[in-house]
């Protein structure tokens, strides 16, 4: 069983640490990981501007990568929910529907699939957790606060077999962190303010560590407090639970 | 050009202001939480609500005729408008045939859509909207900014201002329990005056010919009992099959729209009294061509209720007007570009796709995929700019090419890290309130290869 590990091209670019725990993660859990080393981009950007047309070329590639690989891993909650309600190809249509359908993101793999019960991690911090929405409403790593159904939270489940760390939940629990991809620079004023907003709820939790399956929400969340001069730093769960 | 974007930086500009907005309404969310998940069934309302609203819409045809001969079996006058345009006119000839002048109209959102109250302005008549939050708006010269709370972008302070201007209320007296009794009394004067009512329907059954409207304040009811003549409003897709139907509507609407268990009245209003006249206008204004949309037709489910817009973390913080439209939120961001697509081409795009509003929505509208679809709607219509065009062409290619990928991403940390002021400048947006991620000198990619080549070495 080969799980391919699909790392982003954000992620690649400027969160490479991501990455990398993503990966010495997956190995520690005696997962046999490949990096198929052709990868670039899930083609989110373009589809999620209106230009769905312009992500073939990103789609044929990412089929050329990930179509022999039993397992699609990555450490991103939006990327994965792109590429299983969106993938799509023409002439590879077998392959596309087998890596829409074994395609997870991070903590899912670890909860549903590796069933993870523990974790050999440290990392004594107070640490405040971000929802991120596609992972959260698209694929379903916890319930969300407008359901009325049971409360789950995958993310949380594997957080709390880390030794040390506090967990604290911001006010609103799943509230949207505003960077929306191109959002982020099409409404500046907006998903800045969303972002402005998230932070702050989690300052006044006195948390020292934002973390989230998802690097997009957290280089907004970054910038912005890096810009309000905070202490308050952000980290992938993947170097959470690789920690130590 | 006055866009969403713009338009909402306008109004953060007052941060306090929309602190203020995004927390009153992130209550009403919270209310709405509650007293849904007092209701065990709720999901499965939810659902009942979904499936009884999708049945309606695929046998639209039958339900809408056998709406309007049980209609007129009751002495109902029904009217059919396949536009605005038609819709103005034919509430305006009720009034000059029946020589009104005195209009009294509560909450209808389908007259905003219509801009009744202009054309009827035009023509010399004057309406007065008797919903509390619709009439300090009306009296401001303002639209509504929200469907069920018109006048949520104001404080009291603002209507003590306002009513202190045009009802000659005391300066500065904000008191909710004076200024409620000012609106009370001059309104009151209002519906004794009046010869004509206008209201909206919430429900329209179609084994009665009956309609329902819903409002918490009892001015449908006032409006409809003062006048001789009562005109009814609709979008044709208001229909529901059977009374019985309502069991589920009702308990959903007034949960979702303020958390209320049902609103204060919900008046059914079957036939006109003895003497007097009733007028249902029905009418399509683009809906049909929304319903032979497979993408987009269970948009028609809406019930107006607002939920989506209480929860969109973005309407919280750019308030109704920078929708420019009569319908805002999330739901209006899939209305609207169905009316105009060139003009609302913004709105599909004033979302972060978060989906909080499609899992509020108490008929299960899937909104959030839309919003996605209409985005791709838009840009093969050609209503975007040339340069966000260009942009996504060279940014797909690059990715679709592994080595111009890779070349393009370690020039892109080399200028960060080197020459940071390209990116770090009042041009780039991000670079406005934010900083920039800080470039590591190698990717994954470099990092992995490495290590591969240490791993052969040993
Ligand atoms: S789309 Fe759904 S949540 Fe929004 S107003 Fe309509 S019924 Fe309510």
């Amino acid at each position: 069983m080969t799980v391919g590990l699909f790392i982003p091209c954000y992620i690649d670019q400027l969160y490479p640490s991501a990455g990398i725990a993503s990966l010495q993660l997956l190995e520690k859990l005696g997962c046999e990981v490949v990096f198929p080393l052709q990868q670039t981009c899930c083609g989110q950007p373009m589809a999620n501007s209106g230009f769905a047309g312009l992500s073939k070329g990103c789609s044929r590639n990412f089929i050329m990568n990930f179509s022999k690989c039993d397992h699609i891993v990555a450490p991103s909650g939006s990327c994965v929910l792109h590429i299983r309600e969106h993938l799509e190809d023409e002439k590879y249509t077998s392959e596309a529907t087998h890596i829409r359908e074994n395609i997870f993101e991070l903590t899912e793999y670890l909860t549903d699939i590796l069933q993870v019960e523990k974790i050999d991690a440290s990392f004594p911090y107070v640490v405040g957790l971000h929802t991120g929405c596609h992972g959260q409403r698209g694929l379903q790593l916890s319930s969300m606060s407008e359901l009325a159904v049971p409360a789950f939270s995958k993310p949380e489940k594997l957080l709390s077999m880390v030794r040390g760390l506090q967990l604290r939940k911001p006010e609103r629990p799943d509230e949207c962190c505003g960077f929306g991809g191109t959002f982020c620079v099409f409404e500046e004023a907006v998903s800045v303010k969303m972002g402005k907003d998230r932070v702050s709820e989690h300052m006044a939790n006195e948390v020292e560590y934002i973390t989230s399956a998802d690097i997009s929400c957290l280089m907004h969340m970054e910038g912005i407090l890096k810009r309000q001069k905070k202490m308050v730093k952000t980290i992938h769960i993947a170097e959470i639970l690789n920690a130590g | 050009m006055s866009n969403h974007a713009v338009l909402a930086e306008k109004f953060i500009a007052d941060e306090a202001r929309t602190d203020w907005h995004d927390q009153t309404l992130w209550w009403i969310r919270q209310k709405r939480d509650k007293s849904a998940k007092s209701l065990p069934e709720w999901e499965q309302l939810r659902e009942w609500a979904s499936q009884i609203k999708n049945h309606t819409l695929s046998n639209l045809d039958n339900y809408l005729v056998e709406f309007e001969e049980r209609a007129q079996a009751n002495g109902v006058t029904v009217h059919w408008a396949s536009n605005a345009d038609e819709h103005n006119e034919i509430v305006y000839n009720i009034i000059r045939d029946n020589q009104g002048s005195r209009v009294v109209k509560s909450k209808s959102m389908l007259t905003e859509e219509c801009h009744l109250n202009t054309y009827l302005g035009q023509k010399g008549i004057q309406v007065v909207d008797t919903d509390l939050g619709e009439r300090i708006v009306q009296l401001r010269k303002e639209p509504p900014s929200h469907i069920v709370l018109p006048a949520i972008h104001l404080k009291k302070q603002d209507v003590a201002e306002t009513f202190h201007k045009y009802l000659h209320t005391e300066k500065e007296n904000a008191d909710p329990g004076y200024l409620a009794g000012a609106a009370r009394r001059h309104l009151r004067e209002k519906f004794i005056e009046a010869d004509i009512a206008i209201t909206g329907v919430n429900f329209a059954v179609a084994e009665t010919g009956a309609i329902v409207v819903c409002t918490n304040e009892g001015n449908a009811d006032m409006g409809v009992h003062a006048a001789n003549v009562h005109i009814a409003c609709m979008g044709f897709e208001k229909l529901i099959p059977h009374t019985k139907h309502l069991a589920v509507f009702l308990r959903l609407l007034a949960r979702s729209a303020t958390g209320q268990e049902i609103t204060t009245y919900s008046s059914h209003y079957v036939r006109p009294g003895i003497g007097r006249q009733m007028h249902i206008v029905i009418v399509d204004n683009g809906r049909s061509r929304q319903l032979g949309t497979p993408d987009f037709r269970n948009s028609l489910k809406c019930i107006r209720c607002a939920a989506c817009f209480n929860t969109c973390p973005v309407y919280r913080r750019s308030g109704g007007y920078s929708y420019h439209t009569a319908v805002a939120g999330p739901i209006g961001s899939i209305l609207n570009p169905n009316l105009d697509p060139e003009k609302y081409a913004d709105l599909p795009f004033a979302s972060t796709l978060c989906g909080s509003c499609s899992n509020v929505c108490p008929v299960k509208i899937d909104i959030h995929s839309q919003l996605l679809k209409w985005r791709q709607v838009i840009v093969s219509k050609g209503y975007v700019a040339n340069s966000k065009k260009n942009g996504m062409k060279l940014v797909a290619f690059i990715l679709s090419k592994p080595g111009i990928y890779r070349f393009c991403g370690s020039m892109l940390r080399f200028t960060m890290r080197w020459f940071p002021f390209t990116v770090k400048n009042r041009l780039n947006p991000w670079y406005r309130q934010r900083e920039m991620p800080e470039a590591p000198p190698q990717s994954f990619h470099d990092w992995y290869k490495k290590r591969k080549k240490v791993e052969h070495k040993r």
